[in-house]
């Protein structure tokens, strides 16, 4: 069964390797919107600093959002999905391993990106480790919540507007905690409660989300 | 072997067929007619548990499909009206992803799609393909693939005499080597092996 799962999580590398504009596209995405804060907000360096963390997570978290949009739909559509729903391994655990490497694929470079960002803003070296482990741990949550609503819209048109409404809401905690810790170490404050709650969402979507998700499409394709 | 006892199947609140039991052991096929409309791409999706029937159950060598799924799910192979089919991959790297496996050796992967017709193409991405070579393509699992029961929506569609004849030779030998084959087809079957035939529009009537 492993060496299926391994299959499958090859399957999504290689079509990455063929694919690599939609990952430029998310990445692109995240590097300017970072870079439109200063642009749009003002030049000075402690404002900057003060608004860095919401910033980069903002960007982060729209940039998760949109690449959602390529998580099923494409499947769906050529009936690679429904081949996928057949193997030989439970449902969630196939979707598991495919949520792992679409995370891989679309959010570890914004995680490897962000202290980039962060310099940008001017953070302090232990701030930009508190932003970048923030990410670590947050993003993955923002996928396999994001896995759910993609899941529930895959077969509608122009999906992408109400993925993001109905994403948004439940984005809000991960969004709360993930630069409310950057700020917390700007201000000399501990963050082991920020990266315990973190911790806990995490450890509970991917219990959970895998099986919201197959029941999710098991009803699209119904 | 496959067991299928009183099957129901609802559509937007509209019965398609009931009471349908049919079972099929080893070596043996059936073939679905029926109207347009009358349900058969329904019904091997409900076969292959991807839609849910209304009442009756199927089972799998005695054991329900819907509790041993996976262990139904290796002994099944369906190919469904859509190919399965990444455009920007090549035939290759297509078939060798479709199977799931990555053990399948380079060796065995060019003999199939040498033996499908697509062994000149083989390197081109399957955006360039026709849509009969497309179906070839996904038809060159069943070269390589070990189930025992071929669940196979329209597969002559798209395909020309010669890839008719093709397909229908592995169709043989598949059931000449006990496996089992259940396929949905507008046209008459030309295959020499006896192949029974069930009729969803008389089953409603």
């Amino acid at each position: 069964m492993h060496k299926m799962l391994w299959a499958l999580f090859s399957r999504d590398m290689t079509l990455f390797m063929h694919r690599k504009q939609d990952v430029v596209t998310v990445l692109g995405f995240f590097l300017i919107a970072v870079a439109l804060f200063p642009l749009g907000i003002s030049s000075d360096p402690e404002l900057l600093r003060t608004i860095a963390p919401g910033a980069i997570w903002i960007a982060a978290l729209f940039s998760t959002v949109l690449a959602l949009d390529r998580l099923f739909s494409e499947d769906l559509d050529d009936g690679t999905l429904e081949q996928q729903m057949l193997m030989p391994v439970p449902i969630s655990l196939m979707l598991l391993v495919r949520l792992i490497a679409h995370w891989v694929i679309t959010s570890l470079p914004i995680v490897l990106l962000a202290p980039i960002m962060g310099l940008q803003f001017g953070l302090a070296f232990n701030e930009i480790v508190i932003l970048t482990l923030s990410l670590l741990v947050g993003t993955p949550i923002l996928v396999l919540l994001g896995a759910i609503g993609a899941a529930l819209t895959v077969g509608l048109k122009s999906s992408g507007g109400l993925v993001t409404l109905l994403l948004l809401p439940l984005y809000v905690p991960v969004l709360i905690l993930g630069s409310s810790a950057v700020s917390s170490v700007m201000n000399g404050a501990d963050v082991t409660a920020h990266f315990s709650l973190m911790g806990a969402a995490l450890i509970i979507s991917l219990v959970l989300s895998p099986f919201a998700v197959a029941t999710a499409l098991k009803i699209t394709l119904d | 072997m496959l067991k299928i006892e009183g099957l129901a199947v609802e559509r937007e609140e509209r019965l398609l067929f009931s009471g349908l039991s049919v079972s099929l052991s080893a070596g043996e096929g059936l073939h679905i007619v029926g109207e347009n409309g009358a349900g058969k791409t329904t019904l091997l999706r409900v076969l292959c548990g991807l839609t849910l029937q209304a009442s009756g159950s199927i089972s799998w060598c005695g054991q329900d499909v819907s509790v041993f799924r996976e262990e139904y799910c290796s002994d099944l192979l369906y190919l469904g009206h859509k190919n399965a089919n990444k455009t920007e991959l090549n035939c290759r790297e297509n078939l060798r992803l479709a199977l799931g496996v990555l053990s399948v050796s380079d060796e065995a992967i060019s003999d199939a799609l040498h033996d499908a017709g697509l062994g000149l193409i083989s390197h081109l991405p399957t955006r360039f393909l026709s849509q009969g070579q497309q179906r070839r393509l996904s038809l060159a699992r069943l070269l390589l693939t070990k189930s025992k029961l071929w669940i196979l929506d329209e597969p002559y569609v798209a395909l020309d005499y010669k890839a008719i004849d093709w397909l229908d030779s592995h169709l043989e030998r598949h059931l000449k080597s006990g496996g089992m084959l259940i396929l949905t087809s507008h046209q008459t079957l030309t295959l020499s092996s006896k192949i029974r035939v069930l009729n969803l529009g008389e089953q409603h009537a």
